[in-house]
């Protein structure tokens, strides 16, 4: 009992950058990008976020250079892939690549070491905190892992409930028809793929300042990639991606528990797992007729 | 107006006529792509506070101030174009390998499985047997995300991204198990490699006291033959057909998903064979970091070729020098090489990003051809 309560503890905030990226990527794919690059947005802005806590010891000032970080290659994304109509898996993978050679650089030239730092501290909600099992699980966490919850049903929201949000929707749909509605396609696109970067900023940021605290090279073996997995897992619902991230957390933090308590299975096999579990998911997503129309495409004026 | 599909910088054209204007284009914009890059690549060195000029200069000749840089550079050029002619190929049916790496492992794996088990078969068995298993096992590790994505439409970027994670924790599995050098275990280092491949399975090398090997050849041979398979056979002409309209394609009978899936397993296989090749002629024994990342840089290579098997050739010589330039960096102007994987993510982003107007001036010309017919 108390290895599944340890487990499951992990899980939430494990399950934290994986829903700012995933979320983000919702965004930027239901307006029809694609956007590949989350991997490297989030490496490059969870070196940042931990070079800014080393140097500075702010740790909100690390958040916000790992959102500027987010949003200037989110900037960039768009140019390439709305603007100049790129093939958004390359683009995608050009952004990762450089986020990722990026992060290396500037930790091996102004780092160069691991060394972990003092990142955000557990914070004990009143009442809900003190509840038995429940408590410690999910209401003993860093603000930015309660922040990654509230992104949810705030994602759903303006994805759902508001005029913006009917936008985006409609440039991912039908592009053509948004056009000729007065929708600016480009605008709404540029705007949901930098609103995704900067998700993925704060993913990264979470990821080194509130869950391992630390950087080091290739910190997130993957997990940004495993986020854009989730959004099509999660058939384009910030609460279906939710389901998604949980899922996966629960997963790394069982192969963790797995390597901690020794139990007979090659760590190898455990690290897998993960891996697995997502070509799995992306096996069986059945909400694939939820995808936007125009996802992965680009749009051309007076292209029928 | 016929629309012209294009991918990357490649355009699809039947005219057998060679368009040179059309040629000079698709070799510029990339390489202004690669020039912008290191002038990105060099600021950021002046904000690192060190000197581009002597950091380019290093490059420079690590990569072709010597015999010995020059032929690393050659080593180094070998996978890269191999896994780019895999790249092509799937790239021409549309489908997108980001699954290099996984499948140079796989490669890697059966290629120092298969010598060290049958260790006292001559070499004019051995090598070409072991070649060839290391392009089936990497063709099976592309074949997974190929029929998954034929049969459940599953997105292949990301189940190759997931298979490269999978088959490196394989690779760890191997060597600190059951494939690990017995010779460490008796000495108690327990390094996480295998035992050295036989003598007789490694690749004879082409200009004594230098690293270049056999595997030179088998590349370049397999880049012209990639060019007849796409372009003068009927399965080629569907592989791209494929690609190139999906639906058109569909409606004169050719069963798209299978073309789909039978490319990435041919992509796949050229990415195994890339890693027995490496194992063969370079490390000789299975060990962390065997793809060197290959495997991405070999995407950055079809790109720059233009998706063109020929193309290939000097684009990945190119980035072969870049590779090796990089580590001279590092040794003389304590510049980390991964300032070259920043360069190359820049250089993808441009050179996807150029695609836009190489198509439009194709159209414009085209558009001018007519109206001159007219008058």
């Amino acid at each position: 009992m108390k290895d599944i309560i340890g487990v499951l503890k992990t899980m939430v905030p494990l399950a934290a950058p994986f829903l700012y990226a995933a979320i983000g990527e919702t965004f930027a794919q239901t307006s029809g990008v694609v956007n590949l690059g989350v991997e490297g947005i989030m490496l490059l802005s969870a070196f940042m976020a931990f070079y800014v806590a080393l140097i500075t010891g702010n740790l909100w000032l690390a958040l916000l250079a790992a959102a500027l970080i987010g949003l200037l290659m989110g900037l960039l994304m768009s140019l390439i892939s709305v603007t100049l109509k790129a093939e958004q898996g390359i683009s995608g993978i050009g952004l990762y690549l450089f986020g990722y050679g990026m992060s290396s650089l500037l930790f091996e030239t102004v780092v160069g070491t691991v060394t972990t730092i003092n990142g955000f501290q557990p914070v004990k909600i009143p009442v809900l905190g003190d509840i038995p099992i429940l408590g410690p699980i999910f209401f003993q966490n860093s603000v930015p892992v309660y922040g990654a919850f509230l992104l949810v049903p705030f994602a759903w929201w303006l994805l759902n409930k508001t005029t913006l949000g009917l936008k985006i929707k409609s440039v991912g749909q039908n592009p053509a028809a948004a056009d000729s509605l007065g929708i600016n396609v480009d605008r709404i696109r540029y705007f949901s793929v930098c609103v995704g970067a900067i998700l993925a900023g704060l993913a990264g940021a979470t990821l080194s300042t509130a869950v391992v605290n630390l950087f080091q090279d290739n910190l997130t073996a993957g997990q940004g990639f495993i986020a854009v997995a989730l959004v099509y897992f999660g058939g384009w619902s910030p609460w279906g991606v939710m389901g998604g991230a949980f899922l996966f957390s629960f997963v790394n933090s069982l192969q963790l528990w797995m390597q901690v308590l020794h139990v007979k299975i090659s760590s190898d096999v455990a690290v897998m797992l993960p891996y697995l579990a997502t070509i799995a998911a992306l096996m069986f997503s059945v909400n694939r007729a939820r995808q936007p129309a125009a996802l992965n495409k680009p749009f051309e004026r007076g292209e029928s | 107006m016929q629309a012209k599909k294009t991918i990357g910088t490649a355009s699809f054209s039947h005219r057998p006529v060679v368009d040179w204007s059309n040629i000079v284009l698709h070799l510029l914009l990339p390489l202004a792509g690669v020039g912008v890059a290191l002038l990105i690549g060099a600021l950021m060195l002046v904000i690192l506070k060190a000197n581009p000029v002597a950091a380019y200069a290093a490059l420079v000749d690590g990569a072709a101030g010597s015999v010995s840089g020059i032929t690393q550079s050659l080593v180094k050029a070998t996978p890269l174009l191999l896994v780019g002619l895999g790249i092509c190929i799937a790239f021409r049916a549309n489908v997108i390998n980001i699954g290099g790496e996984g499948q140079i492992t796989l490669g890697a794996i059966a290629a120092t499985w298969f010598p060290l088990t049958f260790s006292t078969w001559p070499g004019w068995i051995l090598i070409p047997a072991t070649l060839l298993l290391g392009f089936l096992a990497g063709a099976i590790w592309g074949f997974v995300p190929g029929i998954l994505k034929a049969r459940l439409n599953v997105n292949e970027i990301l189940s190759t991204i997931m298979m490269n994670s999978i088959a490196q924790q394989f690779m760890y599995l191997l060597i600190r198990g059951p494939m690990m050098d017995p010779a460490g275990i008796a000495a108690g280092t327990f390094l996480a490699q295998s035992a050295r491949i036989p003598e007789q399975a490694t690749l004879p090398r082409l200009i004594p006291q230098t690293l270049l090997h056999a595997g030179a050849i088998v590349a370049v041979v397999l880049a012209v033959l990639v060019y007849f398979f796409l372009w003068r056979t009927t399965l080629g002409y569907r592989i791209r057909a494929v690609g190139l309209n999906p639906d058109a394609s569909r409606y004169s009978g050719i069963n798209v998903p299978f073309y789909q899936a039978f490319s990435m397993t041919l992509a796949g296989g050229f990415s195994g064979l890339a890693g027995a090749i490496e194992i063969m002629g370079v490390q000789h024994r299975l060990l962390d970091g065997i793809t060197s990342g290959y495997g991405f840089t070999g995407i950055v290579a079809a790109l720059l070729g233009g998706l063109h098997p020929l193309g290939l050739i000097p684009a990945s010589i190119l980035f072969g020098g870049l590779l090796v330039g990089a580590n001279e960096m590092q040794r003389t102007v304590q510049v980390p090489s991964s300032l070259i994987n920043a360069i190359l993510g820049l250089v993808v982003l441009f050179v996807s990003g150029s695609a836009l107007w190489s198509r439009r001036w194709s159209a414009r010309r085209q558009m001018g051809k007519q109206e001159e017919e007219k008058s």
